[in-house]
Order: C-alpha cells, then structure tokens, then sequence
C-alpha cells in the first residue's frame, strides 16, 4: 500500500503539477453516470467478473482434480489453490486492460466523448487520471468478489485474501497505466487483435498454470522479464505464501510500469486530443 | 435465371471471402497461433503433472478438443460483430436485399465461407500436432470434416441471435455465459463425467460436445462415448434449428 | 394494344403498426419515363420507393412491377431493378472497384463480366482514378456517385433514386443530373424522389406531390405550374413585418403571406407592383420572378418544402 501511495505522490508532483482533483473527479462521474445508462453495460461490467472465475473452475477444479498436487516454494499445495491467485492477477489485469483499452479507445474514436469533454475546462491529463481511476474502480470491483470466492472455496485464508487485496490494486493501478498508453498508440480496431493476442500469451505463460521453474531454462527468463509474472508472483505469495524479500521485487516492477504507463499516457494524450 | 440459386449463394460466399483476404493474417494469427499456444500451456505444461488419461497422455486427450473448439471460437466470432455490423454499421445486407440475392444465399454465403476457411486451418493444425506426437490414428484425416460440421451447427444459431439484437452490449453476455463457458466445461480439458450432472446435460445439449467427442474418437482411434450416429444426429439437429432461427432473423430483421 | 405500364400502384398501402406511413395511393410509370415523387420529411416517399425496390411488402393494395407481382416474383423483379438507397450503403470494408464487382455477382454476373461493368461505370461516374482506393475517405458526392454507379451494374430497366442529390454541393449536383440525363436518354426508366423543386423540374416529365402519405397532386412540371399556380410571383418584404397583407386585398389572382414575406401571385407580375405602390404601400424589397414547383407545392399543403 505503502507503495501504491508513494506511486500516486510522485505522479502527483512530479508529473502533473496542477492536476484538479474536481475535474478528474467529473471524468470520472461521467462513467458512474453511464452506469445508470440501463442495464446492459451493468451487465457486460459484471460478466467480465466471471471470465477468470470460469477458468479457476474449469482448469483449477475441472483439470486440478486430474492433477493432484503442484509445488510452491518448496511445498506441495492443490491444483486449484496455485491457479486460484493466477487468475485473481488476471481479473485485476483484464478489469483495468479492458476499461483503459477497449472503452477508451472507443471513446476516443467512436463515441468522441472527449472531444466534448475537451470543450471545458478539463485537462488531458485530467481526462487520464479520472479513466484510470474508474480502472482501478472497476478491476477492485473484480478482485475483491473474486477473493471472496477464494475464501468461500477454501483456496485462500482470510488473513491471505487481506494481504492480497491491496497487491490488486497495484496490478490494476500498473496495467491500467500501461493500458492507457498503450490506447493512444491503437491506430484502429485491427490493433486489438494484436493486444488481445498479447495479452492471452501472457495469460498463458506467466506461471499461471504450472510454475516457471518447469519452463525450458531460456524460456523461464524470458517470462520472468513480463509484467503478469510479477503480478502472479505477488499476488500468490500473499494470498498462498511464502512471503520472503522477493515480493518487494514483484512490486517494485508492478510500480515502475504504473509510473512509466502515466508518464508516456500523459504526453501522448495531450497530442492526440488537441489535433 | 440470372442471378437466383446456387449463382447468388456463391456471390455472397465470394463477398466474404473479399473481405477476409485483407484480415487474413490478423485471423490466421488467433485461429492458429492461439490454439497452439493453448496447447503448449495447458497440454505440456499442465500435462506434466496430469499423467495419464484413459491410457494416452493429457497432450494427445486435448489436442482433438483445442481443435474443435477453435472452429467453434472461429464460428461465435464470425457471426457476431460481422454479422450485426452488416445490419447496423455497413448495412451489406440491405444492399443484398435490393438484389436478386435471397435471405438464404445470405446466410448459407455467409456459413460456407467459414467451412472454406476452417478446412484448411484444421489441417495445419493437425500437421503440427503430429509433430508434438499429438495424434495416435489414422482416422485423424476426418477431423476437419467434423470441425465444419462444428462450424455450421454453431454459426447458424449464433447468426440468429446478432440478427435479433440491436446493441453489441449482448455480445459480451454471449461470449461469457456461453461461449467460454462452452469451451471451458464441453469437454475440451477434462471428461464431462467429472461435472455435476446438470453441468453434464447442459453439456451433452452444446454443439461443441459432440464435435469434441468426435474429433477425439477420431485422433485416438477409440469409439466415441455415444453412437457416432447419435453425436451426429445432434450435431444436425442444431444445424436444422438454427437454420430456421437465422432465416427467420433475417427475414424479419429485413423485411420493414 | 399499349404495353402495361412498368410500375401500376392501385390503394397502396404501408402501415408501420399503428401509424400509416402511405395511405392508398395510385401510381402508373410507362417505360423511358422519369417519374418523381416529390414531398418534404415523412411524406412516405422513402416508404413507397422502398415498396417498389421489393424490399418491403405493402400492407395493402395493389403492386405491380415489370407485369410482376413483388412479393411473389421479388428475386425476379429485383434482378431488373437498380436502387440507389436515401442512406448509402457501401460495403466500406472493399474497394470502390471492389463494391461494383461484388454487387455485380449479386446479380449473376460473370466475373469478367462484373469487371469490365464496373471499369464502365467508374468511368461513366468520373470515378475511375479512384478504383483502387477505400470507400470510407470518399466525399459525400463521390459516395453518392459510387452508389448509383453500383445501381446500374446490372443494366436495370428501371433505376429508383431516393433522394440522389441530398447533401450534395451545386457542382456535384450538375454533374449527377447531366448523368441521369443520360441515362433517360439511354431509354432507362427513372424513379426518384427529392425536396427541390428545381431538381424535380429538371428532371422529371411527370411527378406527384406526396403529402402525409398521400398524394395531393400529379402532372408534369408545366402542368402543376399552370394548375395550381400563376405564370409569376412576385416577393414583397415588409419592414414592419407582414401585416400589409391585408391592405394586398385583391392585388394579383392571389395573396399568400408567410412569417418573412408576402407572396403574390398574378399573371403579370410588374402589373401587380405597380399596384402595390399605386394603394401606398412600401415594401422594403421586391422580387418578380418565374412561378415554380415550390409555389405549387406551398400553395397545395400550406407550407415550404424545406422547412
Ligand atoms: N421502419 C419504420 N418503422 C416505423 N416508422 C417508419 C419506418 N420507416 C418510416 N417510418 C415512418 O413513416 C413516415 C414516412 O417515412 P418515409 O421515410 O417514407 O418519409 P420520406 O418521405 O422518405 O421522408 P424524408 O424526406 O425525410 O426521407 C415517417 O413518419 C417515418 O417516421
Ligand atoms: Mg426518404
């Protein structure tokens, strides 16, 4: 937590001198307002809360009872406690990527909601903030049923499900960053294929499914180079154990991508949207 | 007569195929990169601790089921944005409608260009998959066959569905409370028998199920767990039914 | 004995649930005509085009086309048929080339064949330079062209435009009548409808006035004028609005004040300003000009077309 507030001071200062918290807080009113649009964005905001839920009971449950037995850092635990702390990264992950990706991008192209936004006094960067705030909204929203699905099915403890909530939010906060910037790069929908490609690749391969000590040696460091592998590896250690000095590795990376995602979203929105 | 019949079905099937050739790289990459990424993850990697199952290795068991839920992810996403786009977007099918092209030249165009794209696609996959020792008969080469015939049973009632909607917001519910659910519980990672037996039925109901058990039976060499006829049969049933459910989409969606 | 006419409407009818949107008209079009339909926002006229094109069934009445029944013989009809929709409808995922082509197949034609059509076309439409190029970066009136190029790509017999001009710059207007022209010229029959009068004159032998779904009159432009209108209108402008009105009593055949101006209608229009000044009155300004459709079309419903 501790870093996640060190995180938002630096931004504050250093990057953002002058930022209005009134005016990031309309951008984001204007997607709480959204919300009371009707029922279907409700539902698509919820259903995203069951992709990776899906995929704990398929995989974790369906294939763990096939499995037995994976081990973590040294010790033996269930198929379905090693994935269940994967996938609560993922939603984190997929909650902010689809909220800073996806609808921002739309909003940007399609919708042209900024433009009018842009019309007022309201800043670029201003506009930035109050998305990725609604980001992190969305994927805590994710985690925090989730974690309590955990608890439910006995995959985690309450102490665990504590410790790892707030890690969520790093991992919303630095994909969400990195999202943001990543939207003002999409040159149009075809770019998606590449970013959902992306992002299932890691999905797949960041120690989700079977530990990385498995992988081929090359292929180990590679994944341990990429952001969901030290999403994975926090949120597991807390949730599962053993927390050791590592932990503090994972979340240094998570902060470092969620500083250099502000940074490079702040000078590049700006450009974009004052053409 | 000019333009009526097998003429028109062709020219919409060619209109897709147009199109397609400017994405075929950006579809090639998650119709067949994809699944052999699912297969090194999940197969190889899960596969490690999983052992045996049923006297083959967790590799060989999903290599049939990633096939033929790929064509079945191919067939969801091949009728749902493209499909509502050309009602609401780019409006392609009223401009069909002003020509001798008929509601079911649409539809059929529109479902034989994805068995002329998936065809292929299978057999590449099945060419790479023997290179993993992925396959263990010769029965094998029927595979593709058994994907289109996924393909058409679950497009068909997919294309109905976008023909009734009016927001894209509902795609989202559909790829979540069926598509993935389908892919994920049809028994494409673990037997069917481990779900709970209402899980089972809603199994049993999905087209994907029996393109499964059928591509499996075929990679295997072992009888599948029904009658091959009955699998076929439902495979046919959904076709028939959502044949009708898409005509009738269309036609109504069309006909103001 | 005469050949029957290409389009009969008897009691048309199109009923969208409660509301009627074409409430019984009748309608004949003979081969080689340009028939328009001209009437202002909702009159029905996309709706009857719509009935003709065969892609919307009537809800009651009678319709033939080409001596066919729509609902029956629809493919038949429709592969004689070329629609210019009022809402483009370009596949903006292909070509400009490649929209010609693929509508051509539509209609069974051979692939050479739907090549060698659609060069014809795109040069026919002064489009051929952009062939190869997408469809989205288009202006509006070359989107508009491309559209009725795509709607001669099966030779049709009939072409039915709704509303070809709208939105269109002066020059590109011209240029989209002098092809239309052309096409007459080439024996097509053409079906169009428009808000502008000077179009509808330009264009068409023969037109019916459309109004709340039905028709209120039918002629040619010449016939309408001489009908429903003096040979000349003249415009009066009052400064203090218009309630001079009423001291025009009697001047001209007919007086019709609107919000802006008074409109007076007579034989001879210098007579009827020389009148004006002759009871006193001073208006701020004065036009004589040529009666037109617009003068019929105010004078049958009580208001301007584009309002
Ligand atoms: N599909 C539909 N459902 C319900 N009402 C419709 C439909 N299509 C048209 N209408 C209604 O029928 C009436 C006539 O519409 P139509 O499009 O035929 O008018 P129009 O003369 O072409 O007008 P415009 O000049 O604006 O194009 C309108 O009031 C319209 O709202
Ligand atoms: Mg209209």
């Amino acid at each position: 937590m501790m870093t996640v507030m060190a995180a938002g001071r630096a931004v504050r200062r250093g990057l953002f001198g002058g930022v209005s918290a009134g005016r990031v807080g309309a951008v984001l009113g204007r997607n709480v307002g959204a919300l009371r649009s009707g029922p279907a964005y409700w539902l698509v905001l919820l259903s995203g809360f069951f992709e990776p839920l899906l995929y704990l009971l398929s995989i974790g449950v369906g294939v763990g009872a096939l499995v037995g037995a994976v081990p973590v850092g040294g010790r033996p635990v269930d198929y379905a406690v090693f994935v269940a702390p994967a996938m609560l990264a993922v939603s984190a992950m997929s909650g902010a990527l689809a909220e800073t990706t996806f609808n921002v991008f739309f909003k940007f192209k399609y919708a042209r909601t900024y433009d009018a936004v842009l019309a007022t006094p309201v800043r670029p960067v201003e506009i930035a903030l109050g998305e990725l705030t609604w980001a992190l909204v969305r994927c805590l929203f994710y985690t925090l049923m989730f974690l309590v699905v955990m608890v439910v099915l006995g995959l985690t403890s309450a102490g665990g499900a504590l410790a790892a909530f707030p890690a969520t939010a790093l991992v919303g906060l630095a994909f969400g960053a990195v999202g943001m910037a990543i939207s003002t790069f999409l040159r149009g929908w075809q770019d998606f294929d590449l970013l959902t490609t992306g992002q299932f690749t890691l999905f797949l391969f960041s120690g989700t499914f079977s530990p990385v000590q498995d992988y081929p040696v090359v292929f180990e460091v590679i994944v341990t180079l990429t952001p969901l592998y030290h999403a994975v590896e926090l949120v597991r250690g807390l949730a599962v154990g053993p927390a050791g000095w590592m932990l503090l590795v994972h979340a240094g990376y998570l902060v470092v991508m969620a500083v250099a995602g502000l940074w490079v979203a702040s000078r590049r929105i700006g450009k974009l949207l004052l053409v | 007569m000019a333009g009526s019949g097998v003429h028109a079905t062709v020219a919409v099937l060619e209109r897709h195929l147009t199109l397609y050739r400017r994405l075929f790289w950006a579809s090639a990459m998650s119709s067949f990169l994809l699944p052999v990424l699912f297969l090194v993850s999940i197969g190889l990697g899960v596969g490690g601790y999983v052992g045996d199952l049923g006297g083959v290795s967790y590799l060989q068991w999903i290599v049939p089921g990633v096939m033929a839920s790929t064509a079945f992810q191919m067939a969801v996403g091949e009728t749902t944005y493209p499909v509502l786009g050309d009602f609401k977007w780019t409006r392609g099918y009223h401009a069909m409608r002003a020509t001798p092209v008929r509601i079911g030249d649409m539809v059929a165009g529109q479902v034989l260009v994805m068995v002329v794209r998936v065809l292929p696609q299978a057999v590449v996959f099945l060419l790479v998959v023997l290179l993993f020792g992925g396959l263990r008969s010769w029965w094998s080469v029927v595979t593709p066959l058994v994907c289109a015939a996924v393909v058409v049973a679950s497009a068909l009632p997919v294309m109905g569905f976008s023909a009734r909607i009016d927001n894209d917001g509902y795609f989202a519910l559909l790829f979540r409370f069926v598509m993935i659910p389908m892919t994920l519980f049809a028994g494409v990672f673990f037997p069917v028998a481990q779900l709970p037996v209402v899980a089972q039925w809603l199994a049993w109901v999905s087209p994907l199920w029996h393109g499964v058990e059928l591509c499996r039976a075929a990679t295997l060499g072992v009888a599948p767990p029904w009658p091959v006829w009955a699998h076929v049969a439902c495979l046919v049933a959904w076709t028939v039914a959502g044949g009708w459910f898409a005509m009738r989409g269309f036609a109504r969606r069309l006909a103001v | 004995m005469a050949e029957e006419p290409l389009i009969v409407a008897r009691g048309l009818v199109k009923r969208f649930g409660e509301f009627t949107a074409v409430d019984g008209i009748d309608v004949s079009v003979e081969r080689g005509e340009a028939f328009g339909f001209l009437g202002p926002n909702g009159a029905g006229k996309s709706s009857t085009m719509r009935m003709i094109s065969c892609v919307s069934a009537p809800t009651a009445g009678e319709l033939r086309i080409l001596g066919m029944d729509p609902v029956r013989d629809g493919v038949a009809i429709r592969g004689r048929l070329g629609v210019c929709p009022q809402l483009d409808n370009l596949d903006t995922d292909l070509s400009v080339f490649e929209n010609l082509t693929t509508y051509a197949r539509y209609f069974g034609l051979s692939r050479a064949e739907a090549r060698r059509r659609a060069g014809e076309l795109l040069e026919f439409v002064q489009l051929a330079d952009r062939a190869k190029g997408k469809v989205e970066p288009l202006s509006g009136g070359m989107k508009r062209r491309l559209t009725i190029a795509r709607a001669m790509v099966n030779d049709p017999e009939i072409v039915l435009l709704d509303e070809p001009t709208t939105g269109l710059d002066p020059q590109a207007r011209h240029l989209l009548w002098e092809r239309l022209y052309q096409l007459k010229r080439r024996g097509v029959t053409l079906v169009l409808t428009t808000h502008y009068m000077d179009e509808a004159e330009q264009l068409c032998d023969r037109l019916v006035v459309m109004d709340g779904g039905r028709i209120v009159a039918e002629g040619s432009p010449r016939e309408l004028i001489a009908r429903y209108s003096t040979p000349e209108v003249v415009e009066l402008r009052f400064a203090g609005g218009a309630d001079a009105a009423v001291k025009l009593d009697g001047v001209g055949e007919r007086v019709d004040p609107l919000p802006d101006r008074v409109l007076v209608y007579a034989r001879d229009g210098d007579a009827a300003v020389a009148e004006v000044h002759r009871r006193g009155l001073a208006p701020s300004s004065v036009l004589v000009r040529r009666s037109t459709l617009e003068d019929v079309f105010l004078h049958l419903t009580g208001r301007t077309l584009v309002d």
